[in-house]
């Protein structure tokens, strides 16, 4: 069968980082694509450059659909070939119907009104099309999230559909949703309609798809046929993560004590939605100087996990116990979990981390004030001392202590959020992705700070999605995925494999826990 | 290392200090440079001794609530409905007072109380609830303008006890007898006043000094702080040759002093920048967030009380149409003085310089004899264009 769709040659760069470079990737007619590779890999970028998000001129290479030279300007130059991209986010408005959302772009209308009659018979149809047995009246916001994927499929067979570009759709579907979807691609594939899935979920990926191809770092590293060969999973995760461990981490060798932070059957709910269970039955340990990695992809939990240790920021419905020191406490506001020697330094440091518009000094004293205040007053010249003596320690490069946070490089800023929690001299400090966005000089000396607090006695928490990150500098990882602890590695023996295969291999709703093992001695499976 | 140098910011070179603190002199001079604007077009009536006495009284409702209003504007909310509470509480005052005859000092706590609660309540719905407060306020604003009315069965009430009636109209007692028509204690208490801040100004700056902190330039320094002596020696002699210092601007100065210090120096202060700059990261570092937004309209409505109280014993009844537009003042107040509708930024100085500069154009269009018609609009353009700048400043 002739290839619908050519990419070839294609390269794109972002402030001189190379997204994407020199990708080729072809779909043919009816065929289910399975598009994989890490957080970062460049699949989404090069969804964005086929569907004209990022359009002609933007990026190198050529796009040939159906047998002639593409030259999109934006989407809806795609979406007139019939490309139609649903994202992980939906673009559904909650508070309009299933029928006003499908046709929210384009309704039947005369003379501008639209023809309501028309619009439900369309709906009608199309909703037994994606098998979905919802009135077209029905607000969307009354639908749980597997049916609004379904509406979004809905609204894209509503415009004459001949490529679907998945991102991930079945993330945070259950094991009935992610089914029904999948089959509903299959559907598709008989009537000749092509499907892009993005997925991690390889299980699924074997289920449905006839090629897949591995991206890594920006490129295309393996293509599997799935019809000619059969699916070696190792194959697939060794193309996804196999890299050179070229990263500098400075040494350590490590004191570890007893445990400091203990937390026992962790379980916790979505603030929004009090029935989704995010967090579920986490063990979890970390020792006086031991440097303790979390690894997973987006949107695994980890956040999640490390917002509700922290004085209950996250999350509803928290239960299990956190033993700390020894002694069992409750920490259910920030100010106890500070207080109790606990730090959370966010991996969103412009929204979470720092106020950006006060300077370095008011950032650094933020979460100790009273330490320069003696009767609820604050001593300037104590605070600027304070200030002064994090800024020269952790090298902070400012003019002087009064520059705006948000005049820093992302390294500095980075130092200045470190500051802030050290300041309170917690017995643990949880990092949540400390080195994302930063450059290399200032990377290393984040990871040499870490080792200055370990050595010190305390323990430090880091979840990090760079798998070489962890493994250079943890002592110990556990890996998340879907909410819950998937796997236990010991820091000097874990591979990207290793972590990986853990992610990948662990699908609840289709394992029902008869997990295959790792593949490798070295593993712990909890 | 790969880090990008950072250049030295510009308020710390000498030569970019002023520019750099332009903003915050710039308010100054615009107050100043419309004060001389009117004297001139009055022919020197806006400051003569009897105006400016006038335009103290005037305005002294207006700078209480700004104090209030600036805090709840700098944790990133608004409160429309001062105006409302402060008519209310003067209702409840006369009620208290002319119909059941209740002494001054317990019917000023009781007011007081009365206004913070309502600030509570208000409160309570803005931060533990989350609904916005230009909601809330606005149910407030309507609430209590209604209850003002039926409390005051639509009519007014007066006169109040003339000790009362002292809050606003009553002036310091004389301790240095036999001037005439001169006030020596006044002048005593405005020049006491004077050098105190010049000499806080001056150990302040050596204490920053010897802690190895970079000042502004001596030169500047002296210039400064000997324009800010002449310009207080000059206004309290002008109020000296009237009828000494009001008691209201007593009560004002102590609560400018109290605000200005609470702001730039206590813990609280510090925790509500943060809560307006970035509620997120504040909540993440430990601050009670909810709670500070709580304190703040608690704190609004008690200062709303004390305005509707001045305000009452000027007029010396409360009349159902008390307060009414207030909050538009009070609000333009603290814009015009540089706070940010954001949250986060705005300072105890700028909002009092604010409602001055409000004060005084209302006092000199009047003399004038501007119809309310256009002072309203030249009111109007002067908050755009002054929030414009500001804005303008910013991008740069």
């Amino acid at each position: 069968m002739a290839a619908m769709l050519e990419m070839r040659g294609v390269s794109k760069s972002f402030a001189g980082v190379r997204a994407l470079r020199d990708v080729t990737f072809t779909v043919e007619g009816g065929e289910i694509h399975a598009l994989v590779g890490e957080n970062g890999a460049g699949k989404s970028t090069l969804m964005k450059v086929l569907s004209g998000v990022y359009p002609y001129g933007s990026y190198e290479g050529s796009i040939v659909f159906d047998g002639e030279e593409r030259r999109f300007r934006d989407i809806n130059d795609s979406e007139a070939l019939g490309i139609i991209i649903i994202h992980q986010e939906l673009a559904l408005i909650p508070s309009m119907t299933i029928a006003e959302n499908i046709f929210l772009s384009h309704p039947p209308a005369r003379f501008g009104v639209i023809d309501r009659d028309a619009v439900y018979q369309r709906t009608r149809e199309l909703l037994v099309q994606v098998g979905l047995r919802e009135s077209p009246d029905t607000l969307v916001t009354d639908l749980g999230i597997g049916k609004q994927q379904l509406v979004e499929i809905a609204k894209a067979l509503s415009k004459r559909v001949r490529m679907l570009i998945l991102d991930e759709p079945t993330a945070s579907l259950n094991e009935t949703d992610s089914a029904a979807l999948l089959d509903r691609l299959v559907e598709f594939r008989r009537q000749g309609i092509a499907s892009i899935l993005i997925s991690h979920k390889l299980k699924e990926v074997e289920r449905v798809a006839d090629r897949i191809t591995v991206l890594r770092d920006g490129r295309t590293v393996d293509g599997i046929d799935c019809r000619a060969e059969t699916v070696d999973e190792q194959r697939i995760i060794r193309s996804m993560v196999n890299r050179d461990l070229d990263d500098r981490f400075p040494e350590r060798v490590a004191m570890i004590g007893e445990p400091v932070l203990e937390v026992k059957n962790w379980s916790v709910h979505h603030p929004v939605h009090p029935d989704r269970q995010v967090i579920r039955n986490i063990n979890f340990t970390v020792r006086r100087g031991e440097v303790v990695g979390i690894a997973g992809l987006n949107g695994a939990g980890r956040t999640e996990f490390a917002m509700s240790l922290f004085g209950h920021a996250w999350g509803v419905r928290i239960s299990g116990r956190l033993v700390l020191e020894g002694r069992e406490t409750n920490l259910s506001s920030v100010a106890a979990a500070i207080g109790a020697g606990l730090a959370y330094a966010s991996e969103d440091r412009k929204q979470l981390g720092l106020i950006l518009a006060d300077d370095v000094r008011k950032n650094v004293t933020l979460a100790s004030l009273h330490q320069v205040a003696s009767r609820r007053v604050i001593d300037e010249f104590r605070e600027l001392k304070a200030a002064n003596e994090y800024r020269q320690r952790m090298q902070i490069r400012c003019a002087d202590v009064y520059q705006e946070t948000g005049h820093l490089s992302g390294g500095n800023q980075q130092k200045v959020v470190l500051s802030k929690w050290l300041m309170t001299d917690p017995k643990v400090l949880i990092l949540d992705e400390p080195t994302r966005g930063i450059d290399v000089g200032a990377k290393y000396e984040i990871y040499r700070i870490i080792n200055e607090l370990a050595a010190a006695g305390k323990g430090v928490v880091m979840i990090s999605s760079e798998m070489p990150e962890l493994i250079g500098i943890c002592d110990r990882i556990y890996v998340m995925n879907e909410g819950a602890f998937v796997g236990e590695f010991d820091g000097a023996e874990a591979t990207q494999e290793m972590i990986m295969g853990a992610i990948m291999r662990n699908d609840r709703r289709t394992d029902n826990g008869a997990r295959r093992s790792s593949g490798s001695a070295k593993g712990r499976q909890p | 290392m790969t880090d990008k140098t950072v250049s030295l910011p510009e308020e710390r070179r000498p030569a970019g200090f002023i520019k750099n603190n332009l903003r915050n002199y710039g308010m100054l001079i615009s107050l100043l440079a419309i004060m001389l604007f009117f004297q001139a077009m009055t022919d020197g009536t806006l400051l003569q001794p009897l105006n400016l006495t006038n335009l103290v009284l005037q305005n002294s409702y207006i700078v209480i609530m700004a104090l209030g209003m600036l805090l709840v504007i700098v944790t990133g909310h608004i409160d429309l409905s001062v105006g409302s509470v402060a008519g209310f509480v003067g209702a409840v005052a006369a009620v208290l007072m002319v119909r059941y005859g209740i002494d001054y000092p317990l019917a000023f706590l009781i007011c007081l109380v009365v206004g913070a609660a309502i600030g509570a309540a208000q409160g309570y719905w803005v931060a533990y609830f989350g609904i916005p407060s230009f909601i809330v306020t606005l149910a407030g604003m309507l609430v209590f303008k209604g209850l003002a009315l039926a409390l005051l069965q639509g009519q007014s009430v007066g006169p109040f006890p003339p000790t009362f009636q002292k809050l606003s109209s009553g002036f310091i007692p004389e301790f240095i007898p036999g001037a005439g028509g001169w006030h020596p204690t006044s002048m005593l208490i405005g020049t006491a006043l004077a050098l105190a801040l010049v000499y806080a100004a001056a150990k302040a700056r050596s204490r920053e000094q010897s802690h190895g902190i970079e000042v502004e330039p001596y030169g500047l320094f002296v210039a400064k702080n000997t324009a800010l002596l002449g310009v207080v020696l000059y206004f309290t002699y002008l109020i000296a040759s009237h009828r000494g210092l009001p008691n209201v601007l007593v009560v004002m100065t102590a609560l400018i002093a109290l605000y200005g210090f609470v702001t730039r120096r206590t813990v609280i202060g510090r925790q509500i920048y943060a809560v307006g700059g970035n509620a997120k990261a504040a909540k993440l570092s430990g601050i009670k967030t909810e709670r500070l937004t709580f304190l703040t309209f608690v704190n609004m409505g008690a200062l709303a009380a004390l305005a509707g109280l001045v305000f009452a014993a000027r007029l010396n009844t409360a009349t159902p149409k008390a307060g009414l537009g207030f909050e538009l003042d009070v609000i333009a107040a603290c814009f015009i003085g540089g706070a940010s509708a954001y949250g986060g930024v705005g300072r105890v100085g700028g909002a009092v310089i604010g409602a001055m500069i409000m004060g005084v154009m209302n006092n000199g269009m009047s003399i004038l004899g501007i119809g309310i018609d256009y002072q309203q609009v030249i009111k109007g353009l002067v908050l755009l264009g002054a929030v414009c700048i500001d804005v303008y400043n910013q991008r740069r």
